[in-house]
């Protein structure tokens, strides 16, 4: 197991968000999060990075308990987090993002290796490196937003919403990435509105629904459960 | 005098002016850059600079018109006031940080907004009224020990103290910029004020971030300080208000939280107090700059170079 949950109570001052939560992430799996708003999707994300500590329960990371670590500690030890909605620095320019991807390692020319890889996996972000980052469209962001989790050299990258406000065409575009990313070693945990999408890509999946895991499985068995087909496949189809 | 020596003179005089608004408006520009806080307390950390580098020149014997040292050794004694006033500037800054607006920052969430903001004029008064009780109201005569060297340009006087200043404000604005944009401490610094949460997840340590520009904005306003009695030739408790809040503007003037616009907000706001001063009255400076304030935040929140709006709150 790289990642595991064990019975996570995570509360936002007296609000409860996450209710005794589960979830174990294998090495080398793509699992995708699925639920509506407020279903605690995000907070798990943040429980996982260290912006929030749960009040009860453990978050177990290669083995090791990692629930009272600061959020530096989490990134040395391998997790790199997509943010919600990009989260670039956007007065840095797009070489500068990447370089903040790799501000725990040492630089030297492994990090200008690891940029170029970068480049060679995202050619539109070797164009636009010395452009402010704010500047770039959507889609762009998003590569070099994946590119910035990537110079971590991370063992798990944790995607929050990687479809969201992308035009249909990036978001195949940043599926396909994230399947090639994930063959190249990465276990990849992404919480995702487009179900559609997430569970084509991923292996497993899980359900969150008021901050309780009600179902998970295969990607594929979740793909014919017919309470995903209505509340979020059919949702999806009718949106589209 | 000729007019074009007037305005000659005046241009010199309002550089002078200008770099030590600039080395004041860079501090409320690096603090409120990474925390939106607006630090009231700049003000006399400034004046306590001033303070201290006037005693590390007194400590090397001068006082008033003394030319007792020349060459290397006062070379000597202006670089020990300016390192010790912009050190002990600093670590004032950074204890202010630390003992008033961390606590403030762990239990409310955010140093910024107006909670943070009257703390900061509370301490103003703290280490303004220490400074009154402690040395008392009288104007303290600033040792000027430099030997009065003028150079002529087009009939103007350009002092070898003038030059001086312009060198030091110079110097340690480009040793500013080059901090900011090419060390990876800088970076994180910037990272912090563009987007703090991200840049905690790339495991950047956000209180260091604040520390360090709470230090490095109180150590320009030590600088800013010790070339204010070098310039004025005097120093007193009350000094900080109205050089404040003259950077303060300048530092909205040029967009507040942009290095650039403070530079360059700090030399409009010089040349306008000398021009106007010369062409219009001394007694309508502050009016012109003041309403210079309100017009930025009336038309351009954002002011000449900034891309963020002071908040509202």
């Amino acid at each position: 197991m790289l990642l595991e949950f064990r019975d996570v109570d995570t509360y936002y001052g007296d609000l409860h968000v996450l209710k005794q939560v589960n979830y174990s992430i294998d090495n080398g799996e793509i699992v995708c999060l699925l639920g509506g708003n407020a279903s605690g999707k995000s907070t798990t994300m943040k429980t996982i990075m260290g912006v929030v500590r749960p009040k009860r329960g453990s978050v177990v990371f290669d083995g090791e308990p990692i629930e009272q670590l600061p959020t530096s500690e989490r990134v040395r030890r391998g997790i790199a987090p997509v943010l919600e909605a990009r989260r670039l620095f956007p007065r840095m320019t797009v070489y500068e993002n990447l370089e903040m991807g790799a501000f725990l390692r040492q630089p030297g020319p492994e990090l200008e290796e690891d940029i170029e890889r970068v480049y060679e996996l995202f050619p539109r972000v070797k164009e636009r490196r010395s452009q402010l980052a704010g500047t770039l469209s959507g889609g762009e962001q998003q590569m070099v937003a994946i590119g910035r989790a990537l110079m971590a050299r991370p063992r798990l990258i944790c995607m929050d919403e990687p479809s969201m406000g992308l035009a249909p065409i990036f978001v195949e575009q940043t599926f396909e990435i994230i399947q090639e990313i994930n063959r190249r070693g990465t276990t990849i945990f992404m919480v995702e509105q487009n179900a559609n999408m997430a569970l084509t890509v991923a292996h497993r999946a899980y359900v969150l629904q008021t901050g309780q895991v009600v179902l998970s499985g295969s990607a594929r068995e979740l793909r014919e459960n017919p309470l995903i087909r209505e509340a979020y496949l059919g949702e999806m189809q009718v949106a589209h | 005098m000729s007019e074009t020596t007037l305005v000659t003179q005046q241009v010199i005089n309002g550089l002078s002016l200008g770099g030590m608004y600039a080395l004041l408006a860079l501090g409320f520009t690096l603090v409120y850059g990474i925390i939106e806080l607006i630090n009231f307390a700049h003000f006399n950390v400034f004046m306590i600079g001033s303070f201290i580098g006037m005693w590390v020149l007194q400590a090397f014997g001068l006082s008033g018109q003394s030319v007792l040292l020349t060459g290397l050794p006062l070379i000597g004694a202006l670089l020990a006031a300016l390192v010790v006033s912009m050190f002990a500037s600093g670590v004032l800054g950074v204890a202010i940080e630390k003992y008033t607006l961390r606590p403030l920052r762990s239990s409310t969430g955010s140093a910024g907004g107006t909670i943070g903001m009257i703390t900061t004029i509370g301490v103003s008064y703290i280490l303004f009224n220490v400074i009154l009780l402690g040395f008392g109201a009288d104007t303290k005569n600033f040792p000027n020990p430099l030997p009065t060297i003028h150079f002529d340009v087009e009939g103007a006087n350009l002092d070898l103290r003038v030059i001086l200043i312009w060198v030091v404000s110079i110097v340690l604005m480009v040793a500013l910029w080059l901090f900011v944009q090419k060390s990876r401490l800088g970076k994180a610094m910037r990272a912090v004020a563009q987007d703090a949460e991200a840049a905690r997840m790339m495991g950047v340590d956000v209180d260091r971030a604040v520390v360090m520009a709470f230090f490095w904005g109180s150590a320009l306003a030590g600088a800013a300080g010790l070339i204010f009695g070098l310039y004025y030739n005097f120093t007193s408790f009350l000094i900080g208000y109205t050089a404040g809040l003259r950077a303060f503007t300048a530092a909205v003037l040029g967009g507040i939280g942009n290095i650039p616009g403070a530079m360059l907000g700090g030399l409009i706001i010089g040349l306008i107090e000398s021009l106007g001063g010369q062409f219009i009255a001394v007694k309508w400076t502050d009016v012109i700059i003041f309403a210079i304030l309100v017009f930025v935040l009336v038309l351009k929140p954002t002011g000449l170079l900034g891309t963020m709006a002071p908040s509202k709150s």
